[in-house]
């Protein structure tokens, strides 16, 4: 096990998040490192996936040669309907969204700060890719999960006191899950609730920089 | 009743200065034959109102690789590099706008309303220079309609009334953006008689659209 491994990385943090979804929820993927999730439901869990685009109900990428033009997910990656998917318009999937009728919506992060406000779409000078729908998912789901790895590529930490990046919603952050550790938002406050197997707590403090409410009991996640 | 035209007619109506929104999202349910014609046509000076700038060499990339627009609203540019470096050289001004919020913008000048009232960007910068209003208890920020001269539409199938069905995903912004502009003009795989399409499949009602292409 290489800890620096981009897809041990992805498949950890992907897995973790996987076990936040219960039986019969509605929820939404973000582009990259969230779409891990869909690949690690529990068997006998049944989880609906939307796509902003116009959705619900995504299934698995189509094998070669069975792609379909007109059946996209919101990164413009072929995609396959399940029974009993529908479609819609953008008006009535941003109605969804913003409406409070998802379970979940798991997005990547570049910073999250312990008020639960997260930015995550442009770095001023640098990288403007748009919001696209990361603002309306963030402010309607009912449960906001971010995944990202716990430091930036130099080390620094991503998770903050306050973010310094424009933020994509204030105050709206639940759940944090990194290579490194899940984290809780409650009262202003990150709870440390697991960390990575073969980590310690002292690891995992070192690499945060607001202050965390440690567990009574350490809890470990694993792939 | 629309009139059916072609797409080289299409795109000669479309003038230097006007605003258009475009259904597409990455280039999935795009009147990329339309967009084609106004590619060579070269009208310059155009403003964009579509969900994102699709690629460089599909959807409306297609005229943003051209310079074809001086100003842009859109909620996503990370797949088109040309957008980028026109937003960074100063060659295109963009407002870049939550994408609920741009649809609700949409959907609220067609349907005749003074604005929306959304959650999505507060205490982002998104509120910057905008009215927020409590109600109930709950903040929401003002967003004003916003218009066009054209929306030009990608549909799978019109009836000769205009009457519109969609195929999957290529859906996306079409049918809001048919109700919110001064003439519609909608690209179709296939045209069919009145009557041909069950009532109650049909997801955009004709009186919103002007002209049909059949493409």
């Amino acid at each position: 096990m290489d800890r620096n491994d981009k897809n041990y990385k992805r498949t950890l943090i992907g897995k973790r998040i996987a076990k936040e979804l219960k039986d019969g929820d509605w929820c939404n993927l973000g582009i990259g490192l969230p779409t891990e999730v869909a690949n690690h439901i529990p068997e006998g869990t049944s989880v609906f996936f939307q796509t902003e685009n116009g959705m619900m109900g995504v299934g698995p990428a189509p094998a070669q040669g069975e792609e379909d033009k007109d059946l996209i997910n919101a990164g413009g990656g072929f995609i396959t309907a399940i029974p009993g998917a529908c479609y819609f318009d953008s008006c009535i999937s941003f109605g969804i969204i913003r409406g409070g009728h998802l379970d979940m919506t798991v997005l990547g992060g570049l910073q999250v700060d312990e008020q639960g406000n997260l930015a995550n779409w442009m770095i001023p000078g640098k990288m403007v890719p748009g919001m696209g729908g990361a603002m309306d998912l963030v402010t309607g789901a009912k449960k906001v999960v971010v995944a990202m790895e716990h430091t930036d590529k130099h080390g620094n930490a991503k998770l903050l006191k306050n973010c310094c990046l424009p933020l994509t919603a204030k105050e709206k952050v639940n759940l944090i899950v990194t290579d490194m550790a899940v984290i809780e938002i409650k009262d202003k406050r990150m709870h440390l609730i697991e960390i990575a197997e073969g980590l310690t707590v002292d690891d995992v403090i070192k690499a945060t920089e607001p202050e965390l409410v440690l567990p009574k009991e350490i809890k470990y996640f694993s792939i | 009743m629309p009139q059916i035209i072609d797409a080289k007619t299409a795109a000669s109506l479309i003038k230097e200065n006007e605003r258009i929104m475009f259904g597409s999202f990455l280039a999935v349910g795009c009147a990329e034959t339309i967009i084609d014609e106004i590619v060579k046509l070269g009208t310059k000076d155009l403003h964009l109102i579509c969900i994102a700038s699709d690629y460089e060499d599909r959807g409306v990339g297609k005229l943003l690789s051209k310079k074809q627009f001086k100003s842009a609203q859109v909620s996503h540019l990370g797949t088109n590099k040309a957008i980028q470096d026109q937003y960074n050289n100063g060659e295109i001004q963009v407002e870049m706008i939550p994408q609920g919020t741009l649809m609700e913008r949409i959907r609220a000048k067609g349907a005749g309303l003074g604005g929306v009232l959304t959650p999505t960007g507060l205490g982002t910068v998104v509120e910057e220079g905008k009215d927020v209003l409590t109600i109930d208890g709950n903040q929401f920020i003002l967003e004003k309609p916003i218009s066009a001269d054209w929306a030009i539409i990608k549909a799978e199938k019109a009836d000769k009334m205009g009457n519109l069905v969609y195929s999957k995903t290529a859906r996306n912004s079409n049918p809001v953006m048919a109700t919110a502009a001064e003439k519609v003009i909608v690209e179709v795989s296939e045209i069919v008689e009145i009557g041909d399409i069950n009532p109650e499949d049909v997801v955009t009602p004709g009186i919103f659209i002007d002209y049909i292409i059949k493409a």
